[in-house]
C-alpha cells in the first residue's frame, strides 16, 4: 500500500480494503525500518498518529469521512504542533513544545488526516541541501551519497522513500521545488498569501509560503483543497475564494501558451538537466501546447536581491530566540548580555548566524538605502518582468534547479555556490508567484525537475498542466530501488 | 549669558481599546502577572500580528481633533532591539509613514496669553512588558500583560520655551485625549507619560543646542521639575566651559536630579524596516469623514460656548472645560438648577473642593449633578440661603438624602415671615445699644455685625435680604 497515491489510498480506505490504523501502522513500520538510512524524520509521533487513525476509521465507518480522512502525512518541522516537539531543525528549539497548532496543521486535523511525524529540514529553513539541520543531514533516497535538497529536504525524502504518501513543505526561495526536483517528487509553492503562515515559524515573512509535496499533481491538488484559504490570524493571507483544485486537473492543454525564459537556459545550467527539460517541453507540444521564447531580463538580480531581503527579515524574525521565554538557554549566564550572547551563539548553527549577521548589516544605519531599499527596487523589476511575460503566455517553464542533486558535503563550505542552486526558483518568491516542480527525467540515478511558474492564484492551472504531463509520463511513479 | 530653553515632548498615550493592538488579549490594568499575555504577546514561534482597527480609529480621531494631516497609507515598521520585556526582539511601531502627520495645538499660559505648539506626528505602536527587579533575589521578573497595549506616541515640534509651557502643552493633550475618549489619562497606571527633549542656546541664536532626552516622566509636577533641573545642569555645563553631550537621561524624583542612561555612542541602531507581517494601512476619505462626524465638542470650543452661553468668566470656563466629565456635570447642574453663575460657583468651589479633599474623582462624587441642581433651585426660590446651602451640601455629601429631604428633616427652611424676622431684629437692636449708637454716629460698616447677630439668633434661617432691609430701616429711625 505504500506505493499508492493519496487519491488511491482514499479510495481503498473508503472501500474498506484496509483501515487507517493498518495503513498508519504500515508507514510507521517502514519509517522504523528505513529512516535510519536517510534521517528524514526529526520526530515520529507514533502514538498520536495511531490515535488519530483510530478516530479516522470511526469517521470512515460513520460515513462522515472526507478525502483526506485517515491519510497519513508528514509535516515539515517548521509548523507548530500542539503538544508535539517543533524544532525548526535547530538546537535552539530542541526543547520546544508548541502550545498551539499552526493553521495548516489544524486544517489537516479537521480534514481527518493523520500526522506521522515531523520532517527534517535545514535549520530555520536556511539551506538548499538539508545539511544545516541540527539533527544531521538527510540523504537522498535515490542516491545515499547525494543531498535531498532543502530546506524541505526531509519532506521530499519521506515521499521519495515511501515513508509517507505526502508531506508539507515551505518555500522561501525554492525550499519546496528544489528538494522536490532533487528527490523526484511533485511540489507546489502557492501564491504568496494563498496558504496561512500562522504557526509556521518565520524565516523571511514576505517570501515564506507553505505548500504540498507529494508524488503526483493530483495529490497536491487534494492537499491544496485543505491548505489554502484566508486566515484571519495572518494579515498577509488573502481573502479570495479557494477553487476545488481537483476538478480542473483533466482540462485539455490544447492551445496552452508556454513561455521559455532564455535566461533559464543560459550559462550555469547542466547539459543533461537541460536535455531532460527540453524533452518535457516536447511532450507538452504533443499535448497541444504552444511554446514561445520569452525574456525575464532581471533574472540576474534575483539571487543578490534575495540574499538581502531574506537575511534582513530573518535577522529580525529570529530575535525572539533570546533564551528568555522558550527554547535553548545557555548554562549559568552571568548577566543579561551573557545570556543573549551565549544562548544565541550556542543555539544557532553557522548558516543561521551568517544570515542574521548579513541581515543586521543590510538594515543598519547608513547601509539600509544601499542594500535593503535597492533590493526592494530589484524586487519590483523582477515582478514587472513576470507581469510582462504573463501578458503573452499562460505558464513559464524551465529547470527547477541548474543541476541534479549534488553530493553531501560538496557545497556546504561554499555558501555562494550553494545559493546559486536556487537561481531559478528565487524570482518567483520575490514576485509572490506560484511555482511547481514535476519530475521529468534522470541524470544517472538522480532525478530532474521541471519547473512550471504561473500567474498569481493560478495554482489550479499549474496543477492541471502538471497532471496532464503525469498522465503521459511515468517519472513521478518511479521509486528508488532500495525503498520500493 | 541669557539662555533660551528649547523643549520638545514625546507623549505616550495608551489607547483605551479593549484588546491589544495586535492580539485579542485584554488590556485591562492590574491583572495577575502574565495572565493577559496570549501566544502573540509572548512572541511564540510562528505567531503573527493582526492590527486592531479600533486603535486606528482612535489615532485618526486624535489627528482630526488637532487639524493634523491623516496619512492615507501608513506603514508599520519594526524597531529592533533586545530587552527581556520585549518578547519578539522588536517593537512594532511606525517610522516613515505615521498615521498622523503635521498639525498644531494652542496652549494657554498662566498670564492668559496663548501660544501655538506644532505637532510633528503621532504614530501607533505597541507597548513593551514590564521588568520587575524587586522581590526576585537578584533576578528579574517579566510581566508581559502590558506587552502589545496600543500606544499613540505624539511628537511635538521643539516649540516650548519653558517648563511651564511644556506642562501646559502636556495638560492640554491630557485633557484632549480624555475628551476624545481614546485614553483614560491615568498617569499613576502609566496610561499617559512623556519623554522630554531639552536643550538650551544663547538667546537670539538660531540653531539649537545639543539636547538631552529625559525618559518616561509620568506626572505634570515631575515634568516641570525634571526640565528645570536639567536646564540648570546644562547651564552649569556650558558656563563651566564644557559641552552638553547628546544622551538619554533619567529623572530621579527622590533626588530631584537627572542621570545619564546612555550616550549617543551607546544608542541602539534600531534597524527599522517595514514589518512584512502587516500590510500598509490604507484608509480613504469616507473613513476619515465618518470619524470626523463622531468628534465631540472640543475643549476650546466648549470653553467659548460656556463664556457666551452661560456668561461665565474665562477662568471659570477654563476650569469647567478642563475635563469633559466636569463640563457635562456642570451643564447638568445648570439644566436642573437654572442659575448658571450659582452652578459654576458651586461646582468649582464646593464640589471640586470636596472631591480634592477626599482625593476622589468626579465619578465617585456622592452628590450628583441633579442633586446639586435641585439644591441650587432652593437657593434661587429663597427656601434656603447660600450659607444654609453649605450645610445642605455637606449633608448630601454624607449620603443623607437629597436637598429637599435634608431641608425638611433638619428644619433648615429659610424664615421669610417678616414679622418673625422683625422680632429678632428688635431683640438684637435692644441687646446692643452701644453698637446702635456707633451706627447712628456714622459707622455704617457695623451693619454687618447686626446682620451676623440676627442670622445667628435665627440659626441662619432668616432671609438675609429681608434682614438687611429691616435693619437698615430700623437703624435709620
Amino acid at each position: 500500500m505504500h506505493n499508492k497515491t493519496i487519491a488511491e489510498l482514499s479510495q481503498s480506505l473508503a472501500q474498506g480494503a484496509f483501515s487507517s490504523v493498518e495503513l498508519t501502522q504500515a508507514y510507521l513500520e517502514r519509517i522504523e525500518r528505513f529512516d535510519g538510512q536517510i534521517n528524514s524524520y526529526i520526530t515520529v509521533a507514533a502514538d498520536e498518529a495511531l490515535a488519530a487513525a483510530k478516530q479516522a476509521d470511526a469517521q470512515i465507518k460513520a460515513g462522515t469521512a472526507g478525502i483526506l480522512t485517515g491519510i497519513p502525512l508528514a509535516q515539515k518541522d517548521i509548523f507548530c504542533t500542539n503538544g508535539i516537539k517543533t524544532t525548526c531543525g535547530s538546537k535552539m528549539l530542541d526543547n520546544f513544545i508548541s502550545p498551539y497548532d499552526a493553521t495548516v496543521i489544524s486544517h489537516f486535523k479537521q480534514a481527518g488526516a493523520v500526522m506521522l511525524g515531523k520532517t527534517n529540514m535545514d535549520e530555520f529553513a536556511m539551506g538548499s541541501s538539508n545539511e544545516t539541520s541540527f539533527y544531521g543531514a538527510v540523504k537522498n533516497p535515490w542516491d545515499l551519497d547525494a543531498v535531498p535538497g532543502g530546506s524541505s529536504g526531509g519532506s521530499a525524502a519521506v515521499v521519495a522513500a515511501r515513508l509517507a504518501p505526502a508531506s508539507t513543505g515551505t518555500d522561501t526561495g525554492g525550499s519546496i521545488r528544489q528538494p522536490a526536483a532533487l528527490c523526484g517528487i511533485t511540489g507546489l509553492k502557492p501564491t504568496y498569501g494563498r496558504v496561512s503562515r500562522y504557526g509556521m515559524i518565520a524565516f523571511a515573512s514576505s517570501l515564506d509560503q507553505a505548500g504540498p509535496m507529494a508524488r503526483t499533481a493530483e495529490d497536491c491538488a487534494l492537499m491544496m483543497n485543505v491548505m489554502a484559504g484566508f486566515d484571519d490570524k495572518d494579515s498577509t493571507s488573502i481573502a479570495r475564494e479557494v477553487p476545488d483544485y481537483s476538478v480542473t486537473l483533466n482540462q485539455s492543454l490544447a492551445g496552452l501558451k508556454i513561455g521559455l525564459p532564455k535566461e533559464y537556459f543560459a550559462e550555469g545550467l547542466d547539459n543533461d538537466v537541460a536535455g531532460a527539460v527540453q524533452a518535457a517541453i516536447e511532450a507538452y507540444k504533443k499535448l497541444g501546447a504552444k511554446v514561445v521564447e520569452i525574456s525575464l531580463p532581471n533574472t540576474g538580480l534575483s539571487v543578490p536581491a534575495y540574499y538581502v531581503v531574506a537575511p534582513a527579515e530573518c535577522s529580525s524574525n529570529l530575535s525572539r530566540f533570546d533564551g528568555v521565554r522558550f527554547g535553548y538557554r545557555c548554562d549559568n549566564p552571568k548577566d543579561l548580555e551573557d545570556l543573549y550572547k551565549r544562548s544565541r551563539g550556542e543555539g544557532f548553527g553557522a548558516e543561521v548566524k551568517r544570515r542574521i549577521m548579513v541581515g543586521a548589516y543590510v538594515l543598519s544605519a547608513g547601509y539600509y538605502d544601499a542594500y535593503y531599499i535597492k533590493a526592494q527596487k530589484a524586487r519590483q523589476l523582477i515582478s514587472q518582468d513576470f507581469k510582462r511575460a504573463f501578458e503573452k503566455v499562460d505558464v513559464i517553464m524551465g529547470p527547477t534547479s541548474p543541476t541534479v542533486a549534488f553530493n553531501l558535503g560538496e557545497k556546504i563550505d561554499d555558501p555562494i555556490t550553494m545559493y546559486l542552486s536556487d537561481a531559478y526558483t528565487i524570482a518567483t518568491n520575490l514576485a509572490g508567484l506560484p511555482g511547481l516542480s514535476v519530475p521529468c527525467g534522470f541524470v544517472g540515478q538522480r532525478p530532474v525537475g521541471l519547473q512550471i511558474i504561473g500567474n498569481y492564484f493560478d495554482e489550479a492551472r499549474l496543477l492541471n498542466v502538471a497532471h496532464q504531463y503525469q498522465q503521459h509520463t511515468d517519472w513521478h511513479a518511479r521509486a528508488p530501488e532500495a525503498f520500493r | 549669558m541669557q539662555w533660551e530653553v528649547v523643549i520638545g515632548l514625546e507623549i505616550h498615550a495608551q489607547l483605551a481599546t479593549k484588546s491589544k493592538i495586535f492580539s485579542a488579549a485584554s488590556t485591562a490594568y492590574g491583572a495577575a502577572p502574565n495572565s493577559q499575555a496570549c501566544a502573540v504577546d509572548l512572541g511564540l514561534p510562528g505567531v503573527l500580528p493582526v492590527f486592531n482597527k479600533e486603535a486606528l480609529r482612535m489615532a485618526v480621531k486624535f489627528g482630526l481633533a488637532n487639524g493634523c494631516d491623516i496619512t492615507r497609507r501608513s506603514v508599520f515598521a519594526r524597531k529592533n532591539y533586545f530587552y527581556p520585556d520585549l518578547p519578539k526582539g522588536y517593537q512594532i511601531s511606525q517610522m516613515d509613514h505615521p498615521i498622523v502627520a503635521k498639525g498644531e495645538l494652542e496652549i494657554e499660559l498662566e498670564d492668559g496669553s496663548t501660544k501655538i505648539i506644532g505637532i510633528t506626528r503621532a504614530h501607533l505602536e505597541e507597548d513593551a512588558g514590564k521588568s520587575l527587579h524587586e522581590d526576585f533575589h537578584g533576578m528579574t521578573g517579566i510581566d508581559l500583560n502590558r506587552a502589545g497595549t496600543p500606544l499613540l506616541e505624539i511628537v511635538s515640534e521643539p516649540d516650548m520655551r519653558s517648563a511651564k509651557e511644556a506642562v501646559a502643552y502636556m495638560k492640554k493633550i491630557h485633557s484632549l485625549v480624555q475628551y476624545l475618549e481614546i485614553c483614560d489619562g491615568n498617569m499613576q497606571e502609566g496610561s499617559f507619560r512623556c519623554d522630554a527633549n531639552v536643550s538650551i542656546r544663547p538667546k537670539g541664536q538660531q540653531e539649537y543646542g545639543t539636547r538631552a532626552e529625559l525618559k518616561n516622566i509620568n506626572s505634570f509636577r515631575f515634568v516641570e521639575r525634571a526640565i528645570n533641573v536639567e536646564v540648570e545642569r546644562q547651564i552649569d555645563v556650558l558656563e563651566g566651559g564644557a559641552k552638553v553631550v547628546q544622551e538619554t537621561r533619567l529623572y530621579d524624583a527622590d533626588k530631584n536630579e537627572t542621570r545619564s542612561m546612555r550616550s549617543k555612542e551607546e544608542a541602539f541602531d534600531y534597524r527599522y524596516f517595514p514589518d512584512p507581517d502587516l500590510l500598509p494601512v490604507e484608509i480613504d476619505d469616507a473613513y476619515i469623514e465618518a470619524i470626523r462626524a463622531t468628534l465631540p465638542e472640543l475643549p476650546d470650543a466648549k470653553k467659548m460656548r460656556f463664556i457666551d452661553e452661560y456668561n461665565l468668566k474665562a477662568e471659570d470656563a477654563n476650569t469647567l472645560t478642563s475635563d469633559r466629565g466636569l463640563a457635562d456635570f456642570f451643564e447638568a447642574v445648570v439644566k436642573t438648577g437654572g442659575d448658571t453663575k450659582l452652578s459654576a460657583n458651586w461646582v468649582i468651589s464646593e464640589l471640586l473642593g470636596a472631591l480634592n479633599k477626599g482625593s476622589m474623582g468626579l465619578a465617585e462624587s456622592p452628590v450628583t449633578a441633579e442633586m446639586l441642581g435641585d439644591m441650587i433651585k432652593r437657593i434661587k426660590d429663597n427656601t434656603i440661603s447660600g450659607k444654609i446651602a453649605k450645610q445642605v451640601f455637606a449633608a448630601m455629601w454624607e449620603d443623607e438624602g437629597d436637598a429637599d429631604a435634608i431641608i425638611e428633616a433638619k428644619g433648615l427652611k429659610q424664615v421669610t415671615d417678616s414679622g418673625a424676622i422683625e422680632k429678632i431684629v428688635d431683640e438684637v437692636l435692644a441687646n446692643n445699644p452701644a453698637q446702635v449708637e456707633q451706627y447712628r454716629g456714622g459707622n455704617e460698616k457695623i451693619l454687618g455685625f447686626f446682620v451676623g447677630q440676627v442670622m445667628k439668633a435665627s440659626q441662619g434661617k432668616a432671609n438675609p435680604g429681608q434682614v438687611n432691609q429691616l435693619l437698615s430701616a430700623k437703624l435709620k429711625d
